[in-house]
């Protein structure tokens, strides 16, 4: 009598078959019976939870069994719903013993017996599909995809990227979804760029940090980098220790394009009419300046300069007003307005700090800056 | 028309759709997007208002919305994984054998199918320009069907708009290109007062002509004791009320009730007013205070755009919009219905 299990794929139940030691009497002849999980599936879909039997003592392998345990092919695609997600071995009860007191014929399991004939009427769909748009179809089958999000990351990102993800590597996990082309890198590449970094001296935590924020910086050759480095430094004039200061804070300027940094600088110095002292301070402060949006740059120095009065060494003092939003500029400044605490001079009384009115959250800044309650803020906040 | 519009405005709408407008499926890989609400309020009235703020244009305040919404949904707990048998190698000192093991279906994994939720059909009621503010009706799921009927019910608005005389500019407001200066001295608030009645009373004439009601029947008083004199199909904007508010040389505040207007509109009226006086006037602020039954009080600012907000400001503007809907549609139907839908929205 064939001992089958009810199986879901053609190509992988006989390496299944043999793995589970459920021996065929008849040998590889029943090739060509595949398992049709499609009315067992169903059928065990509307059962309640059952569990397999399993016994230990007929896994007398055949010769295959033990290479092929970790084959991705090998699993059983029973649909079982079940509520633990962590994996537990299961304990041998037999369906009968747990349904005894059922009226009904106790549910078939997946390692029940079958005759002959039904085997041969069982059909199988394939396990995995030829093609899929999608990693997920594969992701329980192939071990690289599996240890990859035990690491963390976030296959559907990685898709998104219509990549595939080729060698295994020891990283971190957000680090490969954002970069999984490193990859395909080799292992003496950025061996020697970390070598390079080094040799800049960049202690090794602060690599590390900068590889996490920019990861992209280790595809970058050599030569590549160091010429970046140079250009900042030219750039903005700074000394060796505040360029390398600058980029360990926000490595993304060795990575982004180098165009759009100038004429950032450009539009400080001509169209704002900093010095360029002052251009450098507040690059130095908030690089994120240099890499910020022309427009919004615009719009924000006009209101805060023109509409807002603010002079333009306060606004080198304070460079962080450039980074927050403009509508909560405008509204806390109205609000001030309207209770007449709007000072922005510090030599005169009651004064109010920029990097207050932008950094504070809402109800801290109602409290202590403007000295009103939050409800006021939001009746105000109607009004405008 | 708004119904036809509302659904194509969103790219990522329109990106996931590609191809499957007509059939009406969904992505195989994206669930059915659903907030959690009780299964005996799924035929509600979903519509809620959020203040939008000026300086914004309406789509990004849309996109904001639902970015948030999406954020707190996919922040809740997922299901627990499905999980199946593997029959894996025993890892401990044992029996050499094969011991059957439940793992998680890595499948369903989050970082493997990605979002739980990815897009949220939020439709837009009334829209407002980038310089206007105020109430800005918004509906989810569901509550879109009822915005297209809100529409069709043809309700008044109420803006607030203020004015400051003495300069003329292209688009009628004032960042905009100054073509003239004048004075303004001779402005009071009686004259501003009589202008303001002439320009009621023209549009009260038009707003009556429009409604398509013979003057003279038993069936137009009743309709004018109820105050449902509107007109019930297009028609070029029409003021219902206005007064001033307030006056202050140069400024002043108008209080103005329309329908089937635009924000540009309301400010050529502030222009048309100055040139009346024999001055000129631009204007300041288009805010909008009103929209059918949602009022400002309703309006959720941009601190309270989360899950919890928005459904309580749902539910309780749930039975107004009802009422309301229910108050215009079973008159009109009794009688001819220009411009309405043949589709109940009750139900």
């Amino acid at each position: 009598m064939a001992v089958w299990a009810r199986l879901a794929a053609p190509c992988g139940w006989l390496r299944a078959a043999g793995l589970l030691g459920l021996r065929s009497r008849g040998g590889a002849a029943r090739a060509c019976c595949g398992a049709a999980p499609l009315p067992a599936l169903r059928s065990a879909h509307r059962l309640p939870p059952w569990r397999l039997r399993v016994s230990v003592a007929d896994c007398a392998q055949p010769s295959r069994a033990k290479g092929e345990a970790c084959a991705p092919r090998s699993s059983l695609p029973v649909a079982v719903k079940q509520e633990q997600a962590a994996p537990e071995t299961v304990s041998d009860l037999s369906a009968a013993k747990l349904y005894e007191d059922w009226d009904d014929v106790p549910p078939s399991s997946a390692l029940e017996e079958i005759s002959e004939e039904e085997a041969v009427k069982i059909i199988a769909d394939p396990l995995l599909p030829p093609q899929s748009s999608t990693l997920r179809d594969y992701v329980d089958h192939s071990e690289t995809l599996t240890k990859l999000v035990h690491l963390g990351v976030d296959l559907s990102q990685v898709e998104k990227r219509q990549k595939d993800v080729g060698i295994e590597d020891s990283q971190l996990g957000p680090f490969l979804t954002k970069n999984p082309y490193i990859l395909g890198e080799d292992l003496e590449a950025l061996e020697t760029r970390v070598a390079y970094l080094k040799s800049k001296k960049f202690g090794n935590a602060e690599i590390t940090q900068m590889v996490s924020r920019a990861p992209y910086l280790l595809l970058f050759s050599v030569e590549r980098l160091d010429n970046r480095l140079g250009f900042l430094k030219n750039e903005l004039g700074l000394s060796v220790k505040k360029t390398k200061d600058l980029v360990i804070r926000f490595p993304r300027l060795l990575t982004g394009k180098l165009e759009p940094v100038k004429e950032n600088l450009q539009v400080c110095q001509v169209e704002f009419g900093f010095q360029r002292n002052e251009v450098q301070q507040i690059a130095f402060k908030t690089p994120k300046i240099l890499t910020a949006s022309k427009k919004r740059l615009r719009q924000t120095f006009d209101y805060l300069h023109n509409i807002m009065g603010i002079p333009h060494n306060m606004l080198t003092r304070f460079p962080q007003v450039f980074n927050s939003k403009l509508l909560r500029i405008k509204e806390r400044h109205m609000f001030l307005i309207f209770l007449g605490r709007a000072q922005y001079d510090p030599t005169q009384p009651s004064y109010i700090s920029l990097d207050q009115l932008v950094s504070l959250p809402d109800e801290v800044f109602c409290t202590e800056i403007a000295k009103a309650s939050i409800q006021d803020f939001e009746k105000f906040l109607k009004t405008i | 028309m708004e119904k036809t519009k509302q659904w194509g405005w969103s790219p990522q709408w329109r990106k996931c759709c590609r191809g499957r407008k007509r059939k009406n499926t969904l992505h195989p890989h994206k669930e059915r997007q659903h907030l959690p609400v009780a299964a005996e309020q799924n035929r509600q009235r979903w519509l809620f208002a959020v203040y939008k703020p000026p300086g914004v244009a309406w789509n990004r305040v849309r996109d904001a919305v639902e970015t948030r919404l999406l954020r707190e949904l996919n922040a809740a707990p997922a299901w627990p994984p499905r999980s199946r048998i593997r029959f894996l190698p025993a890892a401990s000192a044992g029996p050499p054998g094969l011991v059957a093991v439940r793992v998680p279906v890595l499948a369903e994994h989050r970082l493997v199918r990605g979002p739980r939720f990815t897009q949220l059909k939020i439709g837009a009621g009334h829209r407002l320009d980038v310089k206007a503010s105020g109430v800005f009706v918004l509906g989810v799921g569901h509550g879109n069907k009822i915005l297209s009927h809100l529409y069709n019910c043809h309700l008044s608005k109420v803006y607030t708009v203020r004015g400051q005389f003495g300069k003329a500019t292209k688009d009628f407001s004032d960042t905009g290109k100054l073509i003239e200066k004048t004075t303004f001295d001779h402005i009071t608030r009686e004259k501003l007062e009589r202008i303001l009645a002439v320009i009621q009373g023209t549009n009260h004439k038009a707003l009556l002509m429009h409604s398509n009601i013979d003057m003279k029947t038993q069936e137009a008083y009743e309709l004018a004791v109820k105050g449902l004199i509107r007109p019930m199909g297009k028609s070029p904007p029409i003021i219902t009320a206005i007064r001033c508010l307030q006056f202050a040389l140069p400024e002043f505040q108008l209080e103005i009730h329309c329908l089937h207007e635009t924000q540009q509109y309301l400010r050529k009226i502030v222009h048309e007013i100055g040139l009346e006086l024999k001055s000129s006037a631009v204007c300041t602020q288009v805010r909008r205070t009103r929209d059918g039954v949602f009022t400002l009080d309703d309006a959720l600012l941009r601190t309270q755009w989360n899950l919890q907000s928005i459904q309580n400001a749902i539910l309780n503007c749930q039975l107004r919009v009802k009422t309301e809907i229910e108050k215009t549609m079973s008159h009109w139907d009794g009688t001819c219905a220009p411009g309405g839908t043949s589709t109940s929205p009750l139900g």
